[in-house]
């Protein structure tokens, strides 16, 4: 799929003849984010459906208690600190960013008094800023009011090295401007496709100038506030234990009329997700659950009962499986998977083909995640074949047989393949989850069918995922063959996401492993699409740059898909409770009811 | 006596330091971050969770992290935790008053099961009461508490739909309304802990009561004429007691250091499930204090069943 074709789509769209909502399920699955599609739409002129609220009580309050089972508990509130979800979820109770994120990628104004756009003119043609206007008006929960000081202040909070916030990424390298008490500029250092980073989304919560302001820097551990929110949000905070509980009551000076719905709101902490499911959707004790990391069977199984359901929302995390470029069993400079090293089978690219085929993501769906992981694969192999719904991957193992046996792959007397004198053995690591065990068994089935020895090793995943430079066992290391993992890609711009094939990322010990690139794949060509999109400020344009990004890495083998892994959480049957794929659990949780 | 407890009170130093390098350096050594999801996560710059690490001191070497979290300690500092930023003696604080509630009255339940059923089971042996006695009591010390916690929910909260099975510390309501919310929600996780020690001491108080039951002077005590139930309490019981005391004191630090699995099944907000998500969090600072107080408890309590026991057994003395 090039530019030309993308235009043509976008064309259709505008024709009416293919749906805002289709053209964006297409292009996620393209692999990439639904806001940049949205983008997309936006910059060819397609008006922006501002989708109707389907918010139905006509007053604030009355709603009782609103009861949320988190099974890791927040354990701090402050959005700037807030490491994990949990953190962003429970901080996202009090505070807002100036806009948020739809299921459709579709920005919406919170705090903000419009979403800008090169139409009204907040959007500078050039690339170089954008200016927010406020929404007036609107109070802290401490009854102080919300201006441009404070947007300006959570700037100056986040990018401060001293602070040490999480946020820095957003803010460092982008410039703040007050223009007047509710309007602000951000200015960037270079012509910025991706504008909406910086206060918005799950990095975008904003926190009060007049109650952290004295605590900027070297003291923000000190700051009373960190464990007392005082937000703008639709609750107002009552009581905070980390890992346990967070309360609050509604705020009954909130900014949106007739919102919100709950009189009081709690957040409980703990356990584990198969329980939480059922104190939601079995026996009703809770209103939602999140993130249920639960067969599909046990909740298909749990739904039955009919006070609850499990909601599932895509998003962009897959499951794949990445092969080594370079030698994992070498060691060159006091690293094994060095780049100077070549990898002995695996640089064949038949025996990658071959692979690729031998990834029976049918039965991973059918036997595996169910409802929950969804088979993909064909989106990135083969592109031009993406206006089929049906995702086409292929898994045939005669066809591997065929592709070894061409390339000089000989069986030999053990039934294992072999070339050269090196024989076809590969070492597959993944973290211990049950899922991923029964995934490498059904692999390494395939695989023994057609010649390739596969070992399966498994490292516990507070190993696997760790950043420990001492440990030879860490999924960046990637001492291993082939591996497998889940890649989040949450962030609602593909930039990041897709810095994972450039070369300057390839994590090695120079970086302490932590570049993006594991599998340390190298092609000039990417990198320098990888650069035209970074510049490219016509939306449409950077897509098919991405595009073509992904085709390159995933045409030559570098990572084979296995399953989508959307979101899945649990809902009472009656909560009514608009969920997003690219913001937190939380972003739209003024629009909240219960059904009577 | 006093010249034993200065001597014994001083070996608790040495004892205490040992412990707390131990535990110290086995956590230095494990692999794992507190920062960890930083590290996964592709919007943070890898020199955030530089400058953390740096902040924190968690890039000094481990004897210097040591010296300076045992000097600290010694000021009375119990330290931050990494992870929620908070000081961790509020931390443990928040949780204290749950799991004393919650494992003090498991452990109440277990002596009211254990004293009457142990001293009936032994003063009428193989009986019918005692064959039935011993079969529960081998039953419920077999079953691991995740299972019978479990169970217990299956049945309680999924079947009958009569008790919930989330704990909540904090409850919306005053008066009575308060009390019935937090008996109905303790007594799943209070009878999973209290149903399994009073198992196991039943055991013990069956034996002990068994051992005197045959001694002289009990005999001695009868032939003299008084009734059943004076020989019993007063000659029987009361000796036998003094070993379970000592038992009995030996098992409280666990009621200051919570039951991980129980509260983390119930989600009971205890020191247990404080503990258990600092483990997996790498929190270095609230692992430390909740292990540490936990080894001081024993320690002490160590002590103090000693002293007890010398109290209650004159025959036993010290030098």
């Amino acid at each position: 799929m090039n530019e030309r074709e993308l235009r043509g789509m976008i064309q259709d769209v505008k024709d009416g003849k293919v749906s805002r909502r289709s053209f964006i399920h297409r292009m996620v699955a393209l692999g990439l984010t639904a806001p940049l599609a949205a983008q997309m739409l936006a910059h060819s002129g397609v008006a922006l459906a501002q989708a109707a609220s389907s918010y139905k009580p006509t007053k604030a309050g009355g709603g009782g208690a609103l009861k949320l089972l988190w099974w890791q508990g927040p354990t701090l509130l402050n959005p700037h600190f807030a490491v994990g979800t949990k953190d962003q979820e429970g901080s996202r109770m009090f505070y807002e960013p100036l806009a948020a994120w739809d299921p459709d990628g579709n920005l919406v104004p919170i705090l903000a008094a419009e979403v800008p756009s090169y139409e009204n003119g907040l959007l500078a043609r050039d690339g170089m800023s954008v200016t927010w206007k406020l929404k007036q008006g609107v109070q802290w929960h401490d009854g102080k009011p919300f201006t441009a000081d404070d947007v300006v202040f959570n700037w100056e909070y986040a990018r401060d090295k001293e602070t040490a916030s999480v946020t820095i990424g957003s803010y460092q390298n982008v410039d703040v401007e007050k223009i007047d008490q509710f309007t602000v500029r951000v200015k960037f250092q270079k012509p910025t496709p991706f504008w909406a980073d910086a206060f918005v989304g799950t990095r975008g919560m904003l926190i009060p100038k007049h109650l952290f302001g004295e605590y900027k820097g070297a003291k923000s551990r000190e700051a009373p506030n960190n464990l007392k929110p005082v937000g703008t949000g639709p609750y107002k905070f009552v009581d905070f234990k980390p890992g346990d509980l967070v309360k609050g009551e509604r705020n009954p000076n909130y900014h949106v009329p007739n919102r919100p719905y709950f009189d009081t709101i709690e957040m409980k902490g703990g356990g584990d997700a198969v329980s939480a499911a059922r104190a939601v959707i079995q026996t009703g004790e809770f209103d939602y659950a999140w993130n249920m990391q639960v067969e599909d069977e046990i909740l298909k199984r749990l739904e039955q009962g009919g006070k609850g359901r499990a909601e599932i929302t895509p998003g962009g995390n897959i499951e794949h499986i990445q092969l080594n470029s370079t030698d994992p069993w070498t060691e060159v400079d006091g690293e094994r998977s060095s780049t100077k090293t070549k990898h002995p089978l695996l640089s064949d690219p038949a025996v990658r083909q071959a692979l690729g085929m031998l990834v029976d993501r049918a039965s991973v769906q059918e036997h595996i995640y169910g409802r929950t992981g969804v088979a993909t694969g064909n989106f990135l192999n083969n592109p031009s074949r993406f206006r089929s719904n049906n995702t086409k991957w292929e898994f045939n193992i005669e066809k591997a047989n065929q592709i070894l046996e061409q390339a000089g792959w000989k069986k030999g007397a053990d039934g294992i393949r072999a070339k050269d004198g090196k024989k076809l053995k590969l070492v597959y690591q993944t973290s211990i989850n049950a899922p991923r065990q029964k995934n490498q068994a059904i692999v390494k089935q395939a695989c023994q069918r057609a010649g390739i020895d596969v070992e399966l090793k498994s490292v516990t995943a507070s190993v696997y995922f760790s950043s420990d430079v001492g440990n030879p066992d860490t999924y960046t290391k990637f001492y291993c063959d082939i591996q497998m993992y889940t890649t989040t890609m949450t962030q609602p711009d593909p930039e990041l996401f897709m810095n994972q094939f450039c070369s300057w990322e390839i994590a090695n010990k120079d970086n302490k492993w932590q570049g993006r690139n594991i599998t340390r794949w190298k092609s000039d060509e990417y990198d320098k699409a990888y650069r035209a999109a970074e510049g490219e400020l016509d939306p449409v344009k950077r897509a098919a740059l991405f595009i073509r990004m992904n085709d390159l890495a995933v045409g030559d083998h570098a990572v084979i898909p296995v399953v989508y892994r959307p979101r899945v959480a649990a809902v009472s049957s009656k909560l009514h409770a608009p969920l997003s794929g690219w913001d937190n659990d939380l972003w739209n949780l003024k629009d909240w009811y219960r059904e009577a | 006596m006093s010249q034993y407890l200065i001597r014994r009170l001083l070996i608790l130093i040495p004892s205490l330091l040992g412990i707390s390098l131990v535990i110290f350096t086995v956590l230095a050594l494990a692999p794992g971050d507190p920062f960890e999801e930083l590290a996964t996560n592709p919007n943070v710059p890898a020199e955030v969770r530089a400058a953390l690490r740096a902040k924190f001191g968690l890039d000094d070497p481990v004897m210097v992290r040591y010296m300076r979290w045992l000097l600290a300690m010694l000021n009375g500092d119990w330290g931050f935790s990494f992870v929620s930023r908070v000081d961790v003696d509020t931390l443990i604080l928040q949780r204290l008053p749950v799991t004393l509630v919650v494992i003090g009255s498991s452990q109440v339940l277990a002596l009211l099961i254990a004293l009457p059923v142990g001293v009936y089971s032994a003063t009428r042996p193989y009986s019918i009461f005692d064959q039935i006695a011993n079969l529960l009591t081998f039953v419920g010390f077999s079953l691991p508490t995740f299972f019978t916690g479990l169970l217990f929910i299956l049945l309680f909260s999924i079947y009958l739909d009569w008790l919930p099975f989330v704990y909540r510390a904090d409850i919306d309501a005053t008066g009575w309304a308060w009390y019935w919310e937090h008996v109905k929600q303790s007594i799943m996780p209070v009878a999973v802990l209290g149903l399994f020690q009073g198992a196991t001491w039943t055991r013990f108080v069956r034996s002990a009561v068994l051992d005197m039951i045959r001694l002289d002077h009990v005999t001695t005590a009868r032939a003299k004429g008084l009734p059943e139930q004076a020989v019993i309490v007063k000659h029987v019981v009361r000796n036998a007691l003094i070993p379970v005391v000592t038992l009995v004191a030996l098992q409280m630090p666990v009621v200051f250091g919570g039951a991980i699995v129980t509260e983390q099944i119930f989600r009971v907000p205890g020191i247990g499930s404080l503990l258990i998500s600092a483990i997996l969090a790498n929190d270095t600072p609230v692992i430390m204090s909740v292990t540490f107080v936990f080894a001081c408890l024993v320690l002490l309590f160590n002590l103090i069943a000693d002293v007890l026991y010398g109290w209650l057994d004159p025959r036993i003395s010290y030098r």
